[in-house]
């Protein structure tokens, strides 16, 4: 592993509180990484209610590995973090009886794929755990990898009868 | 040119009711069970209100249309899978006569591309079926002019009963039962909508595409369908939240064709609302091209089956 320089990309989510940004500011500081830009999307809330921050800093591979261990600890909301010429993003909604067939149990299958790991879920089940629900996660890859993690999470879905409502690639641009 | 109208449903009726405004005349007309034929052409209003009221167009077989003096066969009969007839045949029988045919029934041209192509070959009369693929919309001979070989993907929002039921559901937060339902009361859907949320007809289009696009022929067996029916409302709720929506969305690239729900933006071009349709050309020198518009409708569909007969009628 080389200790060269590289960039990469933050992305938090933070509680709307006075203080928040700078408290997630400082570990990065703190690890020794060079702050390049922050976008702070003000305004924009995620669906639990907080906001998103994209923070792109330098650092070396191991200062940012524990750049991220920091914030994690500091109890900073990461979501994503990664070296932002290697990551690719792709959401899917599942549909079906989710919880019911283990929800948890697929989300493991689908890291253990190797292919991809779930940033983000979120979960709608109006019909109660037992009923039909739907999830929808955003999973993070290699770039290049988003086929093969759609495909990963195909097989796994097909495993438990689930369906996959898959993004139109190229569909628009 | 001279028509003969096989077919009795809204599209057929439509043809007949408007060739007059195209400069074309309408010298036979049947539906299933009955016909009416006169080589002075007939009077389209005496056909329409017979029809409306009877429930049959005129007092001979329908055999008697096939066997009439006509230049255009317009083959409006409801679409069947499989060997595709009647359609089939009507197709081959005006070809062995060296006349024209204009497609609005899907089968034939879905499902025996081939044979169909075969019998053109052979025969001085040539076909068309513009009117197969969504609606009003010149989809076909947009590629045509385009060239097929220049077309690298075609994707598009092929079905509005689906499209009308997605877009309830996303807008107000309703179940797929209960927009199901709404959708049949308003008469967007059918008593039996299998074919449409199925993604059975926005797949029979597709593989029309396909067939233009490609050298081999494609039939429904050769693509990956997955409909609708069924689908939570909570699926589309997450998508929505998510700054996207649901769309069931039609795919010819790569040789392959797959019908599905998928998740597009939901200010994005494809996120059409109610019961448009939207063809998208990705083209190898023109960019990409958007062309939307009404998928279905007695008029609207007879007036893309009146351009191939303009087509014919200018070669």
């Amino acid at each position: 592993m080389s200790d060269a320089v590289r960039a990469y990309t933050v992305r938090l989510e933070l509680v709307d509180e006075p203080g928040e940004l700078l408290r997630a500011l400082e570990p990065i500081a703190e690890n020794g990484g060079n702050l390049l830009s922050i976008f702070h999307e003000r305004g924009n809330l995620t669906p639990r209610g907080q906001i998103p921050v994209e923070v792109d800093i330098e650092a070396t591979p191991d200062r940012f590995d524990a750049i991220v261990e920091a914030l994690r600890r500091a109890g900073v909301n990461v979501v994503q973090a990664g070296a932002e010429q290697y990551s690719e993003e792709v959401t899917v909604v599942v549909t079906g009886h989710i919880v019911d067939t283990d929800l948890s149990g697929t989300l493991s299958s689908i890291q253990e794929c190797g292919q991809a790991s779930v940033a983000d879920v979120s979960l709608s089940a109006p019909e109660g755990t037992e009923g039909v629900s739907s999830a929808r996660l955003r999973l993070v890859t290699e770039s290049g990898g988003a086929s093969a993690a759609l495909s990963a999470i195909r097989r796994v879905a097909d495993e438990k009868d689930l369906r996959v409502i898959t993004p139109l690639a190229g569909g628009e641009a | 040119m001279r028509l003969a109208v096989l077919g009795a449903g809204a599209v057929g009726t439509s043809v007949v009711e408007l060739a007059g405004d195209y400069g074309h005349e309408v010298v036979a007309v049947a539906d299933s069970s009955s016909a009416v034929v006169d080589s002075s052409g007939i009077d389209p209003e005496t056909v329409i209100a017979r029809k409306a009221d009877g429930g049959s167009v005129g007092s001979e077989d329908p055999e008697a249309a096939l066997a009439a003096d006509y230049d255009v066969l317009v083959e409006a009969t409801p679409t069947t899978l499989g060997d595709a007839e009647p359609g089939f045949s009507h197709v081959t029988r005006a070809l062995d006569r060296d006349r024209h045919v204009v497609l609005a029934n899907k089968g034939p041209v879905a499902e025996r591309y081939g044979d169909v192509q075969a019998a053109a070959r052979d025969s001085d009369g040539s076909v068309l079926f513009e009117a197969t693929v969504g609606g009003a919309i010149p989809a076909l001979s947009t590629i045509d002019d385009v060239g097929a070989d220049h077309v690298t993907a075609v994707r598009g929002v092929l079905n509005g009963t689906a499209n009308f039921i997605l877009t309830r559901m996303a807008a107000e937060g309703l179940g797929y039962e209960h927009v199901l339902a709404e959708a049949q009361d308003l008469g967007v859907a059918e008593a039996d909508p299998t074919f449409d949320v199925e993604g059975t007809d926005a797949a029979l289009k597709c593989v029309i595409l396909a067939n233009v696009l490609y050298d081999r022929e494609y039939t429904l067996a050769d693509a990956e369908v997955s409909g609708i029916a069924d689908l939570p409302g909570s699926a589309l709720d997450l998508a929505t939240e998510d700054g996207r929506t649901v769309r069931l969305i039609g795919e010819v690239a790569d040789g392959e064709v797959r019908v599905g729900p998928r998740l597009v933006p939901e200010s994005g071009t494809l996120a059409v609302t109610g019961t448009r349709n939207i063809v998208q050309l990705d083209t190898e020198h023109a960019g990409r091209l958007n062309i939307s518009g009404r998928g279905a409708g007695g008029p609207e569909t007879a007036s893309a089956v009146l351009a191939d007969v303009g087509r014919l009628a200018r070669r």
